[in-house]
Parts: C-alpha cells; sequence; structure tokens
C-alpha cells in the first residue's frame, strides 16, 4: 500500500516537471511570437519603400528600353539610308564599268580604222568592227559611185558567197534613202517574221564625211545571241559613220595616188633610161 | 593577282586589242598574243603562261583544235582555257566545254563579264 502511495507521487512529481516544462516551452513560443510580431510591425514600412524603389526601377528600365528604342529607330533608318547609298554606289560602279567598256570599244575601233592606208585593210577592219563589236552577222558595206551615183557593194559577210548585189539608186528604198538624207536607219531588233533581206535592213548607218555620203553600212541580221542593239552599238555607229568613212576614204586615195604614182615612175624611168645602140 | 600571264589566241588584230586592254586591269599582267592556233602552240613552247584565252573561227587552225592539243599535252593540260567566239549557239558552247574549255563566252564582249569570269577560274583553281 506504501508502494503504491510513493509510485503516485513519483509520477506526480514527473508529471508537475513535464507541466512545468511545457510552461517553459509555451513561454518561450509567446516571447518568440512577440518578437515576431515587433520584427512584422518594422518590416511593414521597410517593404512600402522597397515597393516604391521598385516602381523606381521600373520606371527607369521603362525609359531605358524607350531610348533604346529610339536608338535602334534611328540606327534602322541610318541603316537603311546607308544601304540606298550602297545601291547607288553599286549602281553608279555598274554604270562607270559600262561606260569604261564602251569607250575601250571605241578607242579600239577608232585606233584600228585609222592604223592602216591599205584600202582592203581598212574594210577588213570595218567588217572585224561590225562583227566582234556590234555582233552583226549578215551584213554589208556600200560604197558610192560619183559617176553613176549609185551604191554597190564591196564587202559583205553573212550573205551566199556567189550572191549578187543589185546596184541601189540613190533615193530609192531604205539604202537609197539613207544615202541621200545622210540619217541613219534603224528598227533595233526585228520581229520572229523577219527575213534577211538585203534591200530591207535592220540597220543603215551613212558614211559621211562632213556632209558628203560615200557610202552606207546595211545590217541585216545580229548574232544568234544578240537580242537587240544596245547604247555602245549607236557609239559605234555613230563613230563608224565618221571615222570608217575617213578612213576608207583616204586609203582609197592613196591607193589612187600610189597607182598613179607608179605609173609616172614608169614613165619617168622609160624617158630617162639611156638608149640602147641597135 | 598579279602578274597573271595571259595567251591571247586571235586572228583579229580588233579583239586581240580589245581583249588585251581588258586584261590589263590586272595589274602588272603580262600578255602574250598569238594569230591562230599553230602560232599559240609555239608560243606554248617558249612562253609560260597561266590562261589562254582563245577564238574558235580562226585560220591555219581552229579554236577547238587547239583547245585539244592544249588537254593532250601533259605540260599544259592543267592550264585554263576561255573561249571567246562569235559562235553563240548552244551545240557551239557544248561543244568547246566538252573538249575541256574552263568558259565559253559569246562575241559582242562585255569587259566586266570577262573579268569576272577569269577572276571565277582562278579562285576555284585555287
Amino acid at each position: 500500500m506504501v508502494e503504491d502511495h510513493s509510485d503516485i507521487f513519483k509520477k506526480s512529481q514527473e508529471f508537475l516537471q513535464m507541466l512545468s516544462k511545457q510552461k517553459d516551452f509555451i513561454q518561450g513560443l509567446l516571447k518568440e511570437n512577440e518578437r515576431l510580431r515587433y520584427e512584422l510591425v518594422a518590416l511593414r514600412p521597410r517593404h512600402g519603400d522597397a515597393d516604391s524603389l521598385f516602381q523606381q526601377e521600373i520606371d527607369l528600365l521603362k525609359k531605358r528600353v524607350d531610348q533604346l528604342e529610339r536608338e535602334k529607330r534611328e540606327l534602322a533608318e541610318n541603316y537603311q539610308k546607308v544601304e540606298e547609298e550602297n545601291k547607288d554606289f553599286v549602281q553608279r560602279y555598274i554604270e562607270i564599268e559600262e561606260q569604261n567598256n564602251n569607250l575601250a570599244n571605241l578607242y579600239v575601233a577608232s585606233y584600228q580604222l585609222h592604223s592602216t592606208l591599205d584600202f582592203q585593210e581598212v574594210v577588213h577592219i570595218v567588217m572585224e568592227i561590225i562583227i566582234n563589236l556590234i555582233g552583226a552577222e549578215v551584213f554589208c558595206i556600200m560604197l558610192l559611185d560619183e559617176k553613176t551615183n549609185e551604191l554597190g557593194v564591196i564587202a559583205h559577210e553573212g550573205h551566199d558567197a556567189d550572191v549578187t548585189f543589185a546596184p541601189v539608186r540613190i533615193g530609192e528604198g531604205v539604202l537609197g534613202t539613207v544615202a541621200k538624207t545622210g540619217e541613219p536607219y534603224y528598227i533595233n531588233q526585228a520581229d520572229s517574221s523577219y527575213k534577211v533581206d538585203f534591200l530591207h535592213p535592220i540597220a543603215a548607218i551613212p558614211l559621211k564625211i562632213k556632209e558628203n555620203v560615200i557610202g552606207a553600212i546595211c545590217i541585216q541580221k545580229l548574232l544568234v545571241q544578240k537580242d537587240a542593239f544596245t547604247a555602245v552599238d549607236y557609239e559605234l555607229f555613230s563613230l563608224l559613220a565618221a571615222h570608217a568613212a575617213t578612213a576608207i576614204f583616204s586609203s582609197k586615195l592613196y591607193s589612187q595616188s600610189e597607182r598613179r604614182l607608179t605609173t609616172i615612175q614608169g614613165f619617168l624611168d622609160l624617158l630617162t633610161a639611156p638608149a640602147t645602140k641597135g | 593577282m598579279e602578274g597573271l600571264r595571259f595567251l591571247v589566241v586571235e586572228d583579229s588584230p580588233t579583239m586581240r586589242q580589245l581583249i588585251s586592254f581588258s586584261l590589263k586591269r590586272f595589274k602588272g599582267c603580262k600578255i602574250v598574243e598569238a594569230v591562230d592556233g599553230v602560232d599559240a602552240l609555239k608560243k606554248l613552247q617558249t612562253e609560260e603562261v597561266d590562261m589562254i584565252l582563245t577564238d574558235i573561227n580562226m585560220p591555219v587552225m581552229d579554236g577547238l583544235k587547239l583547245v585539244s592539243l592544249v588537254r593532250q599535252n601533259s605540260k599544259t593540260k592543267e592550264l585554263p582555257i576561255i573561249i571567246i567566239t562569235t559562235e553563240g549557239a548552244q551545240e557551239d558552247r557544248d561543244r568547246g566545254l566538252a573538249l575541256g574549255a574552263n568558259a565559253y563566252i559569246s562575241k559582242p564582249i562585255q569587259s566586266s563579264h570577262l573579268l569576272k569570269v577569269i577572276g571565277d577560274i582562278l579562285e576555284k583553281a585555287n
């Protein structure tokens, strides 16, 4: 019975200790709770500051974004301007290259035309220019006979070798009109129905010394790879009209004077030769 | 592309002069001229060249025969060849390229086009 009482006392003691510990724990919790509440109260105004700082930061960033957007637009505009300028430069470069090419063609044509006084050689050079620089496949060169007032073919290319060309009277047909007026004739490029016709060329260029027409170049067909006349072709036609005319005319005169000189020299030799004794 | 050596094979003095005129855009280049295929083969025996530019229609020996002979010769078979001709039909082009030409240009020539073709060939070779 005594043992039972002591056991109950011991247990009550343990229970009281446990309650005391719980009391301490609860008091600790209350203190912690109070501390946290103070901290929360202290933090509240600081949180308000952070919100306003955050807002300021957003405003700054928005301004920065706007500024960058503006700069981006300006850069895009500048880029577009530079690109436009670049396109202009490329276009200009192409034009200069083309002009350079044209000048080279004109220089070479002019140089070759005046490189000789041999009539046949000059005619050959004119033909070379028409083939290689203009790109004609079928054409002929005609000279005016001042006695008969007719144009006669002196050289041709692309026509049958044994073809005979009837002389063309001044003022008659396309060729005669070109010779009479001294104005070139072009239809640029013939349509698909065009058949090569000596009397109806696609281009006829008078050979002129000042205002005197001495002949004509008639183009009946272009090379297969050439669709139409280009700007440089018209320049070459102008050059041929004047330079080929003078080159042909002067070489013809030179040949004639050479022949006369030979004849006169022959006479002189005959006259001055010592008489042979029979 | 400095100091290139070209062999221009062309019977027409006008075209020889025009091609040479264009080629002079290559700084310090040397131009050897030949009037036909036979003349070109002779020049190839004595001159070192980097490229041949040849016409097709020439007296004595035409350009196609020249291309064929250049390709058969062990010394010259690797030389780049450009055909420059009035023959503009597709079958002519195919024939020239089949014989071993690297490029085929129809007359009348544009200087800028010729220089571009040469540049492309040299770039490919390098």
